[in-house]
């Protein structure tokens, strides 16, 4: 990942600021970075959404297209994930250079996201065995700036908040096969149930003390941090442990409780700013890039 | 021309442009704070995002060091869900390669490095969205991350496509003309001396229709580099309004 050098006395600032709750950039331990959400922003895809969490800034672009269902699972469609850690974002992932995060990335986005506890994965089956929506969520880095994913979590909930789906006709023809008719009308669609996707929060220990939404420089000051999935009901779906050092389980359990409510309070805010882009339609003005 | 009609009996195209007309080019410079120069640049339905790092020294093998002049060094890639039908991998395919390649041609061209002996720039593009005239937009959104790095360059480079039709030639194809199969034509120019720093031509062209083809792309690049010199200028006054001088 992308890195930074921080000296034996920064280290000391860092430790002894997150020790009087009082970061480097005036935050306290359970303050989020200014976040900026935005959907809609690639029409190439289904659905879209790029967050920016002070200077770490994602993409995420949603594609639905017709697969085949997983033999186990005949009557459930199913969710692809696919990072990629482009060069933009630091000039280490140049070439082949970003590949490692990127797989160690997406795989923990399958453990998080795609369980039928987050979305009913059977509202993406067209007929059972043969055909199935497959979502290919493909997550775009474009600037590191640490706490990455609980800014794709983020923008991942937010793009398929913003996915249609097309709805299908299935029609039979003589001879008993079956042939997909795609709607043609783009507002005839199905929009994906997101009320249960889980916010990912990240926590970082440093010192004594852990701290949520770190910087870079943050984590390079921290010995181990500790990932949670967290859905709006303050449900705790998935729980990693990151980074080269140990925790001891008495600071897990610390940090899985403020994890749970920091990722609980996540959710209403997002799902209002969701809400309310929806809600202006065609009449929003799209910024992009270009703001 | 079989299929769909790219030019009306009334001079209209696909979008309702005019043969010499160009599509919208919108941009903004400084768009990351952590890289050295950044741009981002939409062509119509084209959206491109270029970064620059540099110059630094050289990463890597010491064998690419140059001694009297700085490396410079391109990746091109287009994000998986830039296109109608998903990609499978960002880079590292024939087509981006090849791109990267003219991209480096391009700057090396433009960009004074000379002045950065043993040194390295680094120059990244991301197909955001795509929709004819990558090339295009990859060069001119790298002028401005170039520009926004400080990094002096010779003259801006603009570039534009151009084909041709019933006798016609059409200025800054979308994806909709490019896909026909018809000739296309990759210019990339330094405006002010009127220098060609890259030139491409796929599928044939009758030798007599050259001139005038070349002509049409030339003035279309030409037109870009009006908005992008727009653009730098906007973003200079934004900034020394915030610098306070």
């Amino acid at each position: 990942m992308a890195t930074v050098q921080v000296s034996e006395a920064e280290k000391l600032y860092v430790l002894h600021g997150v020790r009087d709750d009082l970061r480097v950039d005036g935050r306290g331990c359970e303050d989020y970075r200014h976040v900026e959400v935005e959907t809609d922003v690639v029409s190439n895809t289904d659905g879209s959404a790029k967050v920016s969490l002070g200077h770490t800034n994602v993409l995420v672009g949603v594609k639905a297209e017709i697969g085949k269902p997983k033999p186990m699972v005949p009557d459930e469609g199913y969710l692809e994930f696919f990072v990629d850690c482009s060069a933009n974002a630091t000039p280490e992932f140049e070439g082949r250079g970003g590949e490692g995060l990127g797989i160690e990335l997406s795989n923990t986005l399958v453990k998080v996201f795609s369980n039928k506890h987050c979305l009913d994965l059977k509202s993406l089956c067209i007929s059972p065995g043969e055909n199935c929506w497959v979502l290919y969520v493909d997550v775009l880095l474009l600037q590191c700036d640490g706490n990455l994913f609980d800014a794709i979590s983020m923008a991942i909930k937010a793009a398929l908040f913003n996915t249609k789906i097309p709805k299908v006709h299935i029609c039979e023809d003589e001879d008993g096969g079956k042939e997909i008719e795609l709607s043609d009308d783009p507002y005839d669609c199905v929009r994906v149930n997101v009320e249960n996707i889980p916010c990912i929060v990240t926590l970082c220990k440093i010192g004594h003390r852990h701290v949520v939404d770190a910087t870079l420089q943050e984590k390079a000051c921290s010995v181990a941090s500790l990932l949670i999935s967290v859905t709006h009901t303050g449900m705790v779906t998935c729980v990693r442990k990151v980074g080269g050092g140990s925790l001891d389980p008495e600071s897990i359990f610390e940090m899985t409780e403020t994890g749970k409510r920091v990722g609980k309070a996540l959710h209403a805010p997002l799902m209002e700013l969701l809400q309310k882009e929806e809600s202006l339609g065609s009449k929003r003005q799209k910024v992009g890039f270009l703001g | 021309m079989a299929g769909i009609e790219l030019l009306s009996d009334q001079g209209y195209r696909l979008d309702g442009r005019k043969a010499t007309e160009l599509r919208k080019v919108q941009a903004r410079m400084g768009v990351f704070g952590q890289a050295d120069g950044s741009a981002y640049l939409e062509q119509g339905n084209t959206k491109v995002l270029a970064v620059v790092y540099g110059p630094h020294e050289v990463r890597g093998a010491r064998s690419k060091i140059l001694y009297d002049r700085a490396v410079i060094n391109c990746q091109y890639s287009m994000a998986t869900f830039s296109t109608a039908e998903r990609k499978r991998r960002p880079h590292g395919d024939r087509k981006s390669s090849e791109m990267s390649l003219h991209l480096k041609q391009t700057f090396e061209a433009a960009v004074l490095t000379q002045l950065y002996p043993r040194s390295q720039i680094d120059i990244y593009v991301k197909i955001l969205q795509a929709d004819g005239g990558n090339y295009s937009a990859c060069v001119n959104a790298a002028t401005l991350a170039v520009i926004d790095a400080g990094i002096p360059m010779r003259d801006y480079v603009c570039a534009c496509t151009a084909g041709f039709v019933d006798d016609t030639p059409l200025a800054d194809l979308c994806h909709a003309e490019e896909s026909g199969g018809g000739t296309s034509l990759a210019v990339a120019l330094l405006p002010r001396g009127g220098q060609i720093a890259l030139l491409q031509m796929d599928a044939r062209l009758h030798q007599d229709h050259l001139d005038t083809l070349m002509e049409a792309a030339m003035t279309a690049c030409k037109g870009v580099s009006k908005v992008l010199d727009e653009v730098v200028r906007q973003h200079l006054q934004e900034m020394s309004i915030l610098t306070g001088e």
